[in-house]
This record gives structure tokens, C-alpha cells and sequence, in this order.
């Protein structure tokens, strides 16, 4: 099974030479931390900025310089500062080329929950609407279970939608699963972890092929 | 010759604004907002107010200060989490919450300012946010009327400024603030620094002064951070 870093180091795979990528708040944010030293990426946060850098020594933390998620960062150089019109025409306008976010929920036809939870939770979608109906790549980073221990891997989603027919990749805790014709479909186990596991943990229609090969985690 | 703007100070640069107003405020969580305009809110007690800002402050700064005192009667924002009385007043009906999409949030205001009365985008299709709005195909691709927004006030916070209200914003402090520059009847631009006229170069503006009606120099900024994240030395 995977810890986040595990899960984070999982997606960093995915990266591509040459790609922007905007990540999310929580796990997709520690995705940065595992991309290869050399590999040209740049990081655009939805408040204004391409080209973000680690977080800053302390002491040389700038109120003015923050990511999406308000926590203090740096910028690389090259780096560019815009206002948020800017940013989400980077993001509607497809020039971002993958999307790691977080989820509440992930239904097998690709739909995406994660922003309320109606009575008790509403934090808003902030930018998550914007980047789920228009990012080409987009991949859910969550634990396969939620806190109550139920599947977040769902035929539909009970939620309120933050997106519809989206997700095309989510990677857990337990496996990697891709979403087409209308099933989450097993691509890799995480280490030690069993088919069995993963499909008792999966409330969605879940294609399992004959072979399911372990993810191969530095 | 230039046309000034400069006023002396959140007072002056506060005079018109009335309960029941619609106001926008720049920032991104508690970065680059207007500190000195939203005190001096507080100040004069108006209330009955609909507020268009990103976020909703903190419980002790930021909006959060105007939420405390009951003034804000509606928010227009995309994201509101980390503010506990706004919290309670939503859920207990006491605050109205219109909550939209970050980019269409921008876009909207960008609209008002740019004299686009609406515009079609993909955010929020198949969501509760589509509810009664427009739908309509492009390139195969179902998108949402949105309309834009303006404000009788849009208070904005830039890093320097010229009494021809001219803007230069820094880092991730621009954030929405030039949109809602753009977008309102009377902008108030507090600058962390004013500078004398011809001192910033006309290619590096980011707002130019035609969107600005009054500037002021903020006399103390605070510059919370919200999330202090750092490397050990």
C-alpha cells in the first residue's frame, strides 16, 4: 500500500518533458517533490504564477508569494507572475498539459466530486471547475477509501459534481485505474497490495485483465 | 497632463460608499488585499453589503473582519474555507452565498470592466452551478452562459502606484485585482508605495491608470501569511 509521498511519486511518472502542470491542494502538491533533477517542467498554481519553486528557506518567506493552496513558495527563474484572467485562459484554453487533483469521489463514467458535501461541508470549487472541464490530462490523486472506510470509487457519485466525464486516471493508495467506456479499468496494483484488495475496495464496475503488474516505486 | 487621482488617505478614498452597495475586493486568500479600505469599511459601519472577492478572509482579518460585524449580507466568491464565522453564518442562512468557479469568477469581472455583457465557458457544465443558466454547443462541446460582473466599488491593492493611477502589482499579489480594477464604477487603488509620475516605466504597468478613480498610499500593511511553509536552514 502507499503512503501520499507514494502516491505522489506514482503520478511524477506521468510527467512529461516539455509539460505545464497545475496541481492541487494535498497530495497532487507533493508530486513536484518527485520529478527527475534535468526534466524541463514548469508548475503553474491558479493564482499567478508559472514557473513556482520549492518552499523558500526560512526567513526569506514573501507574503506576496504564495501557491494556489496560500502556503509560502518560491519562483524558479523564468518564472512569470499574471493576474488570474491569465491563468484560467492558460487553463480553459488548454496550454496546461496535465491536471493532478484531489477528489471526494470518482465515478466510473469519469465524473469528479469535490467540493461539498450539502449540511455540513462547503469550501467552494475554487479553481477545480475550470480545470476539470477543460484539461485534456487530468489525473485524481486520493486514498481509495474515505475516513468512514467507504469506496470512493463509485458507479455515480452522490456528491454534488465538480465536473462531468473528466477523469481519465486516478491513482490511490492501493492501485493505478483508468476510466473509459463507462468502468474503472486496473492498470497496476500498488506494492503488496492484491487484486482481491483492490477490487473488495472498489464500489464502481471495476475491469480487472489477466495480468496486474505492481507499480515499480523508487 | 495627467489626470490625478491621488486622494489622502482610506477616508477620502472611501467617501460615497453606502449600505447596500456592491463592492469588489481584490486579493487571493490574504494576499494582496486591501487592507486599509477594508478597515476603514469596518470603521463606517456599512452594512447590507454584496461583496465579490475570491475568498472571505480569515476570521480575523481580511473580509473576515467585516463578517464579524455582520456588514456583508452576500458573497460572491469560489472558494471559502478557511473562515469559521462565515462558516456558521452560511449555514445558518444569515449570510447569502452565490459560490462560482475561480476562472469564471475572473472572467466575469474581466467581462464587466471590457463591456462584454456575457460569455460562454465549459466550467461547471453538468454541475449545480449550470442551474438555470444558458447551454449551448460549441465544437461539439456543451458550455454555460456566464454575465458579467461590476461593482459600485472595486477596491484593489497594488505594490506601487502613481497619482495617474497607474498599477504594478507583486508576485502573486496581482491575483484578481486587475480585473477588478477594471470592473468597477469607482476603483480605489492602495499602494504600498506612491511614486512620483514618470517614475514607473509605461512598459512595465500592469493596470493603467484610465481604470483607477482614486489611489492612496496605505499608511501600515500587515501581510499575513496564511500557511507558513518553509525549508530547515
Amino acid at each position: 500500500m502507499l503512503d501520499k509521498n507514494g502516491i505522489a511519486k506514482r503520478i511524477a511518472q506521468e510527467v512529461r518533458e516539455g509539460w505545464y502542470v497545475n496541481l492541487g491542494i494535498g497530495i497532487p502538491t507533493l508530486v513536484a517533490n518527485f520529478i527527475p533533477e534535468g526534466m524541463e517542467v514548469e508548475f503553474q498554481s491558479e493564482n499567478g504564477i508559472l514557473g513556482m519553486g520549492p518552499f523558500p528557506m526560512e526567513g526569506d518567506e514573501d507574503a506576496d508569494l504564495i501557491n494556489a493552496g496560500k502556503q509560502t513558495i518560491t519562483a524558479r527563474p523564468g518564472a512569470v507572475y499574471f493576474d488570474s484572467a491569465t491563468s484560467f485562459a492558460m487553463i480553459r484554453g488548454q496550454h496546461v498539459q496535465l491536471t493532478v487533483l484531489g477528489a471526494m469521489e470518482v465515478a466510473q463514467n469519469g465524473d469528479i466530486a469535490n467540493w461539498k458535501i450539502p449540511g455540513k461541508m462547503v469550501k467552494g470549487m475554487g479553481g477545480a471547475m475550470d480545470l476539470v472541464a477543460s484539461a485534456e490530462n487530468i489525473i485524481v490523486a486520493m486514498m481509495h477509501a474515505n475516513r468512514a472506510g467507504a469506496s470512493k470509487l463509485l458507479s455515480t457519485c452522490s456528491l454534488p459534481l465538480t465536473g462531468v466525464g473528466c477523469v481519465k486516471r486516478v491513482v490511490t493508495n492501493l492501485a493505478v485505474l483508468d476510466i473509459k467506456d463507462g468502468a474503472f479499468h486496473l492498470v497496476e496494483r500498488a506494492p503488496g497490495v492484491t487484486v482481491e484488495s483492490i477490487v473488495e475496495a472498489t464500489a464502481g464496475t471495476l475491469i480487472v485483465p489477466d495480468y496486474v503488474p505492481e507499480m515499480r516505486i523508487d | 497632463m495627467a489626470i490625478t487621482k491621488s486622494v489622502n488617505g482610506p477616508e477620502a478614498a472611501c467617501d460615497g460608499v453606502k449600505s447596500g452597495m456592491t463592492l469588489m475586493l481584490g486579493g487571493f486568500g490574504l494576499c494582496g488585499i486591501p487592507e486599509c479600505s477594508i478597515a476603514e469599511l469596518v470603521k463606517r459601519g456599512v452594512d447590507d453589503l454584496t461583496c465579490i472577492s475570491n475568498n472571505a478572509g480569515v476570521d480575523d482579518f481580511g473580509l473576515g473582519l467585516l463578517l464579524q460585524k455582520r456588514q456583508i449580507r452576500k458573497m460572491i466568491s469560489s472558494y471559502v474555507g478557511e473562515n469559521d464565522e462565515f462558516e456558521r453564518q452560511m449555514l445558518s442562512g444569515e449570510l447569502e452565498v452565490d459560490l462560482i468557479p475561480q476562472g469564471s469568477l475572473a472572467e466575469r469581472c474581466r467581462a464587466g470592466g471590457a463591456g462584454i455583457p456575457a460569455f460562454y465557458t465549459p466550467a461547471g457544465f453538468g454541475t449545480e452551478v449550470a442551474e438555470g443558466k444558458e447551454v449551448r454547443d460549441f465544437n461539439g462541446k456543451p458550455h454555460i452562459l456566464e454575465s458579467a460582473l461590476t461593482a459600485d466599488f472595486a477596491f484593489v491593492k497594488a505594490w506601487k502606484g502613481d497619482a495617474a493611477g497607474n498599477l504594478v502589482f507583486k508576485a502573486t499579489a496581482r491575483n484578481f485585482n486587475p480585473m477588478m480594477a477594471m470592473a468597477g464604477t469607482i476603483t480605489v487603488a492602495e499602494v504600498e508605495e506612491l511614486v512620483p509620475l514618470g517614475t514607473l516605466s509605461p512598459n512595465e504597468i500592469h493596470t493603467p491608470g484610465i481604470f483607477v478613480q482614486r489611489i492612496f498610499q496605505g499608511a501600515h500593511y500587515d501581510k499575513r501569511i496564511e500557511q507558513r511553509t518553509v525549508q530547515t536552514r
